[in-house]
């Protein structure tokens, strides 16, 4: 790991603690909804509806985590592989 | 970036799945055009693929007081090609749509247009212009994945704004989208950006000569190559 990997990773950290140091106090909630609700405001009505929607906020999250772990489970499996390749050599 | 399920009325959400399309269907013979002629590239297309996947699912806190999550397309775009980094976006974007209620059927053209064609557009016109400033590697990946990521949500913007616009017009509900969604994004952007400077020079190191023999990225290769010769 080069110095610029190791200062990129602390800026990175930074960037998604700032905003708590910042506006400790707001909602946090999704840009997505916070669209939503100003285009309802203005009287529009969706004429379509999700086929399915996770039950509750809980199962929600689950499968957030599964998307993120399946991506996270081919990156790592990558890395891994062609690092063992080279170490082998 | 996320245009919710029957928030795009007719004949919006036709016209964007109709482009949409189009450029995905493009995509799909790149895809197998490339799987044909390099088969040792589909781990590389599985990683692309699963980048996309892990940050449009990370939902970040942003210096607005809100949360919204990267989009991942822009490397995909530096190392296929804007329209393969389609086809994974459009998949990502379809998990979410029917398992998440995130996004929606309705507007997966529109979504994957922003997400999909404009944000790789981007990251990948970027990417040849640093390339020909001669920027150093890491501030081109950083750039255009940067650059590609605020930029599908700039599209979402204009997209909304184009159904939705206020009384004083088109502009005006563009700027209301845009400070919701691009000044959200700016601080995930950059931290996209670093993180596609992590897995290119990974892949750079690792992998130089797969992706030169792809074709679709110029790199100024001899030190990484040499480093990455097997």
């Amino acid at each position: 790991m080069k110095t610029k990997h190791i200062i990129l990773i602390v800026v990175m950290v930074a960037l998604f603690i700032v905003p708590f140091i910042i506006s400790p106090s707001a909602e946090y909630g999704g840009a997505d909804s916070a669209v939503e609700e100003l285009i309802s405001n203005q009287g529009y009505e969706p004429w379509f509806s999700p086929i399915w929607e996770p039950p509750s906020s809980e199962i929600e999250s689950l499968l957030f985590a599964l998307q993120a772990s399946i991506g996270a489970i081919i990156i790592g499996y990558f890395v891994g592989f062609e690092k063992g390749k080279r170490a082998k050599k | 970036m996320h245009i919710m399920e029957g928030f795009l009325p007719h004949p919006w959400w036709e016209i964007w799945y109709v482009i949409s399309m189009g450029i995905v269907a493009y995509g799909v013979y790149r895809l197998s055009r490339v799987t044909k002629k390099l088969p040792e590239a589909k781990p590389l297309l599985a990683l692309m693929g699963a980048f996309i996947f892990v940050l449009s699912a990370l939902k970040l806190p942003s210096v607005t007081g809100s949360c919204s999550h990267p989009t991942g397309s822009g490397l995909a775009a530096v190392i296929f090609g804007p329209a393969i980094a389609s086809v994974l976006s459009m998949i990502a974007l379809l998990f979410q749509a029917l398992l998440l209620a995130h996004g929606g059927l309705t507007t997966l053209g529109a979504n994957t247009f922003s997400m999909g064609i404009v944000g790789p557009v981007v990251a990948y016109l970027i990417w040849v212009v640093c390339r020909k400033a001669r920027l150093p590697t890491s501030a081109g990946i950083f750039l255009a994945a940067t650059l590609g990521d605020l930029f599908t949500y700039v599209t979402t913007s204009a997209q909304l704004a184009l159904v939705f616009p206020t009384a004083a017009g088109f502009f005006d509900a563009f700027l209301k989208f845009g400070a919701i969604f691009a000044i959200t994004q700016i601080p995930l952007a950059i931290g996209e950006g670093i993180l596609a400077i992590f897995l290119f020079d990974f892949l750079a190191k690792y992998k130089g000569q797969l992706l030169a023999a792809i074709k679709v990225i110029s790199l100024p290769i001899t030190a990484h190559e040499q480093e990455g010769k097997e």
